[in-house]
């Protein structure tokens, strides 16, 4: 029983060096790159060129293969950084803390792409750049969410405690995300425009599946590939950090 | 006995500070009567937007005022010596919020009647509009709290509350709204006004929770 404790609190604790971090992601960091880019060029290769074309909506609903992963990449970064800051808070590992910061401007890029990108598909689809659906406002807070957790993650000189204060943050927002989700649903039932709904999601035929479900995995990988890469940025920030402070002190002590 | 201490503190720090408590409501009455001016006097348009167009001007208002709920304490060191004292942190932050709202948000709620009237809003909402901001306006004292809170060791972090605390505004504002056109056009303003109860109830217990973990993080 002890000795099954052990191995987990082992396991935990493996990654929390951040030299030993950094010499593990090199061993694993050519392989990700790859599958990410195998992933996402055949996925694009699938779904530009090879899946026919929608009987109702012609090639443009071909954005589609990059519009859905954005999203569900944007909320489940999100997720990741509340699980990160929560771990932050219980257990103080360090990864964690820095896992929650470099996370954040990914999901926002994704999110931002995910609205951009769904903007470009609502344009000859709807004959309308934006629309305040219920989806789509909820997406475009999930990303002011964002933007604040990264000003407020960036506003403290002290590393460590802007990653307290964002990670509150992010806590504090996750509580909010089915809120938001729940009441712009109700606000957009209340505010429902006089033309015909056209939101809703056609049933995918399978062989759409297929460059969906790939691109999905092709951005996971990316986000693991740009995490590694921010999180030695990161790494290497604090001990030039760390390194400054040792030189401030020397020069002090010295004069 | 402290938590009664602190509110009258509080308040009697924010009468003292003369006008400048005010601002608040200043900037409700400016931006409220702005927006007329800005779309043009046709009362049939003043009268579809009043309803919005009021809450959001009282919620950027309340936005305003909340740097002074925390900062002017932590910048004299008397934040320090009242989180030593006997109150638990967390009644100390629900003793400010309240002492805020009183001095700031209660003079929101009551020149709001005469602003209706300006934006020519439908009277049937109005008991309606006068309940959610009661309602509503202390929620976002409180939420303004964690805002406020989290950004007081960093430079600038005014203008970082109002990004900060944008996003859990929202449902406030839209469940607020909700109430209030619900009122006017007859379909019901009482599920909007209980969901707003209980944001309130529910933001009373955890709100202060977070912004004392904040403020204990920005002390030590």
């Amino acid at each position: 029983m002890t000795e099954k404790k052990q191995g987990a609190k082992l396991q935990l604790h493996f990654l929390a060096n951040p030299g030993r971090f950094v010499r593990f992601s090199k061993n694993l960091f050519p392989w990700l790159v790859l599958v990410a880019l195998t992933f996402i060029i055949s996925a694009l290769v699938l779904g530009l060129g090879v899946v026919p074309e929608d009987y109702r909506q012609g090639d443009a609903y071909r954005i589609i293969f990059i519009h859905v992963p954005a999203s569900w990449m944007g909320l489940m970064i999100y997720v990741i950084i509340a699980l990160a800051a929560a771990a932050g808070f219980i257990w103080r590992h360090p990864l964690a803390d820095l896992i929650a910061k470099s996370s954040a401007p990914i999901g926002a890029s994704f999110t931002l792409i995910s609205l951009v990108t769904g903007s470009f598909w609502g344009a000859p689809m709807w004959g309308t750049w934006w629309v305040w659906d219920a989806r789509v406002t909820s997406m475009l807070i999930l990303f002011f969410l964002y933007l604040g957790y990264i000003a407020l993650s960036n506003a403290y000189d002290d590393p460590t405690k802007g990653a307290r204060a964002s990670g509150i943050l992010a806590l504090v927002g996750i509580v909010n995300i089915p809120i938001i989700k729940f009441s712009v649903d109700w606000w957009n039932t209340l505010h429902q425009p006089a033309t015909i709904s056209k939101f809703d999601r056609p049933s995918m035929d399978s062989s759409m599946i297929a460059p969906l479900l790939l691109m999905i995995l092709g951005f996971v990988a990316y986000y693991l590939v740009v995490l590694i890469i921010r999180l030695r940025a990161e790494i290497a920030d604090r001990r030039i950090r760390n390194l400054r402070m040792i030189q401030v002190d020397q020069h002090n002590m010295s004069a | 006995m402290a938590f009664l201490t602190l509110i009258k503190r509080d308040l009697r720090l924010a009468i003292r500070g003369g006008i400048g408590s005010l601002m608040a409501v200043v900037f409700f009455i400016v931006s409220a009567t702005l927006f007329p001016l800005g779309v043009g006097p046709e009362s049939a348009l003043l009268e579809r937007i009043a309803p919005g167009v009021l809450w959001v001007c009282a919620l950027l208002a309340s936005m305003l005022s909340l740097n002074h709920l925390f900062q002017d304490d932590y910048d004299d060191g008397s934040l320090e010596v009242i989180i030593l004292g006997p109150l638990p942190l967390e009644l100390v932050t629900i003793a400010k919020v309240l002492a805020h709202w009183i001095s700031t948000s209660l003079p929101l709620i009551v020149i709001t009647p005469v602003l209706a009237i300006l934006l020519n809003l439908d009277m049937s909402g109005f008991p309606t509009l006068m309940y959610s901001l009661l309602l509503g306006t202390p929620i976002l004292s409180l939420i303004g709290s964690i805002g406020a809170s989290l950004t007081l060791g960093t430079r600038r972090g005014g203008i970082l509350v109002s990004l900060l605390v944008l996003p859990i505004y929202v449902p406030v504002l839209i469940f607020a709204t909700g109430a209030i056109e619900g009122a006017i056009f007859g379909f019901g303003e009482s599920a909007n006004l209980l969901i707003l109860a209980a944001a309130l109830v529910a933001s009373l217990v955890l709100a202060p929770w977070a912004s004392a973990a904040a403020l204990r993080m920005a002390v030590e």
